[in-house]
């Protein structure tokens, strides 16, 4: 199983009721399997082809990515938790591809 | 192609003249706007993929030494690895040679890690640098050691040397032009104060010798191969004329 590295941008804590704002960036080659490579044969098409995001195993965000999408995909989204707990988010593509990110978030109510 | 307007429907004399205003966004400038909003923002910034994987790599045993790259420098962030990119090209007092940041990742690598030798923008050199030349932003270009003098000189030289079957020097875009537009996109100045940059036409980080053959390709010349002694001489000029300019790696342009 291929695995990457990525970049993941949220705040750990928020207050109840806030919306949390997650941008995240992977680095994957995106390649189309439309163009050819230096001798001209065709290079095999290697894409992330799905992204889901689970909140304590309550799913928050799915989305499916196709061929025209830039290397290096940029996903954000934004939700309300409802309770302290982990985001996990995936990214599964061609050839295997996986890649695992969690994230602990703690929803507590702000200090007066 | 000549534009004849001598009389003409006053609408087509409006569309045109708003047109010349600039009032137009060109595709290009509004890609540069792009890169540089990708730029400013870290959790946009594709280059800080880079520098994650340098981080990475720093504090990882390699070699026949088993050691890290923090096991002799400390954390990146410390000094002087934190100025480190805004002293390089430097002088290599045992080799006699200047040398730039990233011959002098491999050179470390070799004769301290006992690792092996990696090619030009091999992805873990190249992830290396990012995260040195990250740990560097915000610092002015150190003054270049007057032992580089020479090799300056020679990179200037290359600089004003007309190359290829346009017929073009460096000079001729990039001092003479900057700020007007090649084909609708405007030319830069020729700044090297972002590099490694992220280039969105690469999708990939890429060094500036790889950004000058991109230039020496387009002027449709012999490219200059890898950390020559006339690309090196170059990257030292460049170095010599962002003195005092702030380094912001990794940079984004379009």
């Amino acid at each position: 199983m291929k695995s990457s590295r990525a970049l993941v941008n949220m705040p750990s804590q928020v207050a109840p009721g806030q919306v949390v704002s997650v941008r995240t960036l992977l680095a994957h080659p995106m390649e189309t399997g439309l163009r050819p490579d230096g001798q001209g044969r065709v290079v095999p098409r290697d894409i992330v082809q799905q992204f889901t995001a689970t909140f304590n195993a309550q799913p928050v965000l799915q989305a499916q990515l196709h061929p025209a999408i830039a290397a290096n995909p940029y996903v954000a989204f934004e939700f309300v938790p409802d309770r302290s707990g982990w985001l996990e988010m995936r990214w599964s593509g061609d050839g295997g591809f996986e890649h695992i990110e969690r994230a602990r978030l703690e929803v507590t109510p702000a200090p007066r | 192609m000549t534009v004849r307007l001598t009389v003409g429907p006053i609408w087509a004399m409006q569309i045109l003249a708003w047109v010349m205003s600039g009032a137009l966004m060109l595709g290009a400038a509004a890609s540069a706007q792009t890169a540089q909003a990708l730029q400013a923002d870290d959790a946009l910034n594709p280059g800080m993929l880079w520098v994650l994987q340098g981080k990475d790599l720093w504090e990882r045993a390699d070699g026949a030494a088993q050691r890290s790259c923090a096991g002799c420098h400390g954390a990146v962030s410390s000094l002087p690895m934190s100025t480190a990119a805004a002293r390089h090209p430097a002088w290599d007092a045992r080799t006699h040679q200047p040398i730039t940041l990233s011959q002098r990742i491999e050179q470390c690598r070799v004769r301290h890690q006992g690792a092996g030798s990696l090619a030009w923008e091999h992805p873990t050199r190249l992830a290396l640098e990012a995260v040195v030349a990250h740990a560097s932003r915000g610092q002015p270009r150190a003054p270049l050691d007057p032992r580089l003098a020479s090799t300056a000189a020679l990179g200037q030289q290359w600089w004003n040397t007309r190359l290829g079957q346009l017929g073009l020097s460096c000079a001729h875009c990039h001092d003479e032009r900057a700020g007007q537009a090649l084909g609708g996109v405007p030319i830069p100045a020729g700044h090297a104060e972002g590099y490694p940059i992220y280039r969105l036409e690469w999708q990939s980080l890429g060094t500036v010798q790889r950004r000058l053959r991109n230039c020496q390709t387009g002027v449709r010349a012999q490219p200059l191969a890898p950390d020559s002694p006339e690309a090196v001489a170059l990257e030292v000029y460049l170095a010599q004329r962002d003195r005092a300019r702030r380094l912001h790696a990794p940079g984004v342009r379009p």
